[in-house]
């Protein structure tokens, strides 16, 4: 070892120590704090100063209040579970709406693929935000969709579709749109075209033939996409807290408020370790797939 | 490599006052506890065309990386020209590698791909231009000067790779199964542009190849290796004439290996009696063998005569029946079933056309060998 | 995948993509409208982005975003294409694991969590915030992506070419600087893009590391949509899809010019 390649793991490795894994320590250590009327807003606070002794008596302050109070209050365990409901419903919304994209990008020619792809990798490079926002002007009461619609005589009183959980899901279908098409049109450009003309030479229909091989083997795609879709909907707050309304729960949207609004941070910190948690299985499962992936394709 | 009578032999491993370029002295190399190279001790020469020979896994190229600096004997020491290599960083090294998978740069031409090395040496700059050109004449590159490695051919890679390992003259040019992404007509007009080029450029080359054949062609000596260890170090000939074990004689060409026991007839000669029923082999070998020991008999196809007739001069014969004839273009290989079940191979140039041939199969022929044809191995 | 191009395919295309890009070309034209009221049609107008370049707040917001997305994607840059070479070519060290676990743990990490994190570290280790916290908090998460993007480049390159240019008398840093980095380059320069677009991106983490003392665009975005819709968010979005568009096509264009060029080269040579 020289010194060299010892600076060159050591500078990155101690940035994501100090600025990753250290945070984390401090948001689970915050998490067994009390709220306390003071800056910082809570209690014990570690005083180095005090030595042994000290880490002790700090270590013995620290408790679990925070998550008994949570697994009291009820809005916390709606707030997570409707969180897993918004985020299971989206993606399963936005698989039905991308497979037939992902589809037709696979079936069309060679000179569009390239084209086809890139507008599906456009919106992606633009502003999140902005794409959200997008939807606010649509859906509105005097909005886009309303207007139009009143204007054809389909509807006589306007649909109150903003700042509903529908809202929510019409947000996380398009923002995260993308994530869905691209690996499963990835799956379905790499099949291999005779596997359908033997099923329909050997007396599959065309929808049969789809339906016995092009989805089964299309299914690593769409295990991806789905936890594409579905990991980072579970903490979304900006679509919730534009789109969604008061009665829509969601945990980011809770742990900022708790944090923001009612400056409670033991809380925010105890609601952020348990959403963590709700998040490692799937993410690890997430991982299996891709590991499976990639020694399939060894 | 038949080489003319009158240029004084080339052989300074057999001259004592020589002084070796490069010494392997018991040099061990460990992967943890799996052992890649065993206690190897060589000595090579200035201007040999050294070869390595060996099935896959046995270290061949373990040992180069050694010798490039890319890995660290566990145990023994390196030398080149009599300095410890062993703390030489494999850029300060007079060797010069040719990857096995040419490891052409792909961002730079074929010009640059040949500067490479001489930007990066004490060459002032005006010297490296002309040097440029002339490796790309050598290796008949000229004109493909400002292409990318991507726009060549493998052939065409493979030469330059070989003149961007020359360019810096190194003293030590060792050559990782150089040839063996090419077809076999390429790679016998590569083997000779190579032989060529040494001969210009009077570099020592070290080999390594999975093509017995090609190590026969092009090197001043051949190395066996197995598991690590050195088998047999040698001139190709002798190699191929007096391998010293039958690992040996069995990787290189093709062989009958018979097993008897040996007991002296005379001044270097020897019976090998070898089965029930059939004459001792008559056989000459310059060790010498107490009687009753255990022998291997190895003799080549082609150093084996067939005839319908048992022949009157020869020391040896036997009578079998033809199970198998393999026409192979120049020569055939009878296969012959002798009365106790053995199997011998004999190989007979094909001089006459296919339809006047005299045997076929199930004939009963004669198979005869003079007693010099074979040797005698212990192990 | 053969190709048969049915009804059915265009139809789900057209349908897809009219999906994907309709929401964003009604926030276009109404960018354009005259009146104040978002969703009345008054005629053709460029009033709000005249307004837009005269709102100093906006502006502001504009510059400390660029400032922190420049820093913070080349910051990344470096120390992502680090931890991809140590990943890939660090061979065994201490700590291996948790390192390549902290490289991969970001990019599932709910934003909420992450910004959450950093504002706790910053005011536990009682750090002004502002800008520099920001850059911090992108340079962090940014990491993490250039150095998936650069490590996958990476894991497909011939460690032999860097064993040859140390062959050749290189040293191992010129071997990096003369072979590797131009070879991985590519992969360096998206990493940058992704980073800097990401920085540009980020509403949640910025807001935690913020402070009040620096507001980046995103923020201020945030803030005014909240009361709902804006001309001059509108205006606003207008430019900044443009900017993106016309960078997205002209890459696309340079690099399938390249490939073309590439090929006609390649044929060039095979010709020869
Ligand atoms: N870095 C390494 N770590 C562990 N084992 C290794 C390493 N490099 C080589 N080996 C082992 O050492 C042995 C010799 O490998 P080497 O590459 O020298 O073989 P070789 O003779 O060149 O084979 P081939 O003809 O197939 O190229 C092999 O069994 C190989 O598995
Ligand atoms: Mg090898």
């Amino acid at each position: 070892m020289n010194f060299r390649r010892i600076l060159l793991i050591a500078t990155p490795y101690a940035w994501l120590v100090a600025l990753f894994l250290v945070p984390f320590l401090i948001v689970f250590k915050i998490s067994l704090s009390h709220y306390a009327i003071s800056i910082p807003p809570y209690s014990p606070v570690f005083d180095i100063s005090a030595g042994w002794e000290g880490f002790k008596t700090f270590l013995s302050k620290l408790d679990f209040d925070n998550y008994r109070f949570l697994s009291g209050d009820d809005l916390y365990w709606k707030a997570y579970l409707s969180s897993l409901q918004i985020a299971a419903i989206s993606t399963i919304i936005t698989l039905v709406v991308a497979y037939p994209i992902a589809y037709g990008m696979a079936q069309a020619n060679d000179e569009w693929r390239p084209t086809l792809m890139m507008l599906v990798i456009l919106p992606f490079w633009t502003s999140f935000l902005i794409r959200v926002y997008s939807w606010i002007g649509i859906l509105s009461n005097e909005g886009f969709l309303n207007q139009i619609l009143l204007g054809l005589g389909v509807i006589d009183t306007p649909l109150a579709i903003m700042n509903t959980n529908t809202a929510v899901y019409i947000g996380i279908v398009y923002t995260y749109l993308p994530f869905m098409v691209l690996p499963i049109y990835a799956t379905l450009e790499k099949m291999d075209g005779s596997l359908i003309e033997a099923a329909e030479d050997l007396g599959c229909t065309r929808i049969s033939a789809f339906w016995l091989v092009t989805l089964p083997l299309s299914k690593p795609g769409v295990i991806a996409g789905c936890f594409l879709v579905f990991i980072p909907a579970l903490g979304e707050f900006v679509i919730p807290s534009l789109l969604g309304g008061s009665q829509t729960l969601m945990i980011g949207k809770v742990l900022w408020e708790e944090f923001f609004s009612n400056r409670d941070w033991p809380v925010a910190s105890a609601v952020a370790v348990i959403l963590l948690v709700l998040l490692i299985i799937p993410i690890i499962l997430f991982q299996r797939n891709e590991q499976k992936q990639r020694e399939a394709n060894q | 490599m038949a080489q003319p009578a009158s240029r004084p032999v080339f052989a300074p491993w057999n001259d004592p006052a020589a002084k070796p370029l490069i010494q392997f002295k018991s040099v061990t190399k460990k992967f943890g506890e799996f052992v890649a190279i065993d206690d190897v001790t060589i000595d090579i020469f200035a201007q040999e065309f050294f070869a390595l020979l060996g099935p896959s896994g046995c270290g061949k190229t373990t040992l180069m990386r050694m010798l490039a600096g890319f890995e660290r004997p566990t145990k023994g020491q390196i030398l080149l020209d009599g300095k410890d290599l062993a703390d030489v960083p494999p850029n300060r090294r007079e060797t010069n590698m040719m990857f096995q998978s040419y490891a052409l740069f792909p961002h730079l031409s074929v010009w640059e791909n040949i500067a490479f090395g001489l930007k990066r040496s004490p060459m002032p700059k005006g010297e490296i231009g002309p040097r440029v050109e002339q490796m790309l004449k050598l290796v008949r590159l000229d004109k493909f000067a400002r292409r990318k490695p991507h726009q060549i051919s493998g052939g065409q890679r493979q030469r330059v790779a070989l003149a961007r390992s020359l360019a810096k003259a190194p003293k030590l040019l060792l050559l990782d199964e150089p040839l063996g992404a090419l077809d076999k007509k390429l790679r016998q007009d590569t083997q000779f542009e190579l032989m060529d080029i040494q001969e210009k450029t009077g570099t020592t080359f070290l080999i390594v190849t999975h093509d017995q054949e090609e190590a026969m062609t092009v090197a001043s000596r051949v190395a066996v290796m197995d598991h690590g260890k050195m088998i047999q170090i040698d001139t190709p000939d002798r190699i191929y004439e007096m391998p010293n074990s039958v690992y040996v004689a069995d990787f290189i060409g093709d062989v009958n290996i018979i097993k008897g026991n040996a007991k002296p007839t005379g001044e270097g000669r020897f019976a090998i009696s070898w089965a029930e029923g059939q004459p001792d082999i008559a056989a000459a070998s310059g060790a010498g063998i107490a009687a009753g020991t255990p022998v291997h008999f190895a003799i080549r196809p082609e150093k084996i005569a067939i005839s319908a007739d048992k022949p009157a001069d020869r020391a040896n014969a036997v009578k079998g029946r033809i199970e198998d004839i393999a026409y192979l273009g120049n020569i055939s290989t009878y296969k012959v079933e002798l009365a106790n079940g053995a199997m011998i191979k004999a190989q007979v140039a094909n001089d006459r056309r296919l339809a006047r041939r005299t045997f076929s199969w199930d004939d009963m022929v004669w198979l005869s060998f003079t007693d010099t044809a074979g040797v005698i191995l212990m192990k | 995948m053969n190709r048969r191009f049915s009804w059915f395919n265009a139809t789900s295309l057209t349908l897809g993509f009219a999906f994907l890009y309709l929401p964003m070309l009604i926030l276009i034209t109404y960018s354009f409208n005259e009146s104040k009221l978002v969703t009345v049609w008054a005629g053709f107008s460029t009033k709000w982005y005249g307004e837009l370049i005269h709102n100093e707040a906006f502006l502001d917001a504009a510059v400390v975003t660029l400032k922190v997305a420049v820093m913070s994607s080349t910051f990344a840059t470096l120390l992502g294409t680090m931890a991809a070479y140590v990943l890939i070519r660090g061979g065994r060290f201490y700590g291996r694991t948790l390192f390549s676990g902290m490289i991969y743990a970001p990019l599932v990490m709910p934003d909420v969590i992450t910004g959450l994190s950093l504002l706790l570290l910053f005011i536990s280790i009682g750090l002004d915030r502002g800008i520099g916290t920001i850059v911090l908090a992108h340079t962090t998460f940014s990491m993490c992506y250039v150095s998936v993007v650069v490590s996958s480049r990476l894991a497909t390159f011939d460690q032999s070419l860097e064993e040859a240019a140390l062959d050749l008398g290189c040293t191992p840093f010129d071997a990096f600087r003369s072979v590797t980095l131009p070879i991985i380059a590519p992969a360096v320069i998206s990493g940058w893009l992704l980073a800097f677009t990401l920085s540009l991106d980020d509403l949640v983490i910025a807001s935690f590391a913020a402070g009040p003392s620096a507001t980046t665009l995103p923020m201020k975005i945030f803030s005014s949509v909240r009361l709902g819709v804006s001309p001059e968010i509108n205006a606003l979005s207008t430019i900044m899809i443009s900017i993106v568009t016309v960078g997205v096509i002209t890459a696309s264009l340079i690099s399938k010019r390249s490939i073309v060029k590439q090929r006609a080269e390649e044929q060039k040579a095979v010709r020869n």
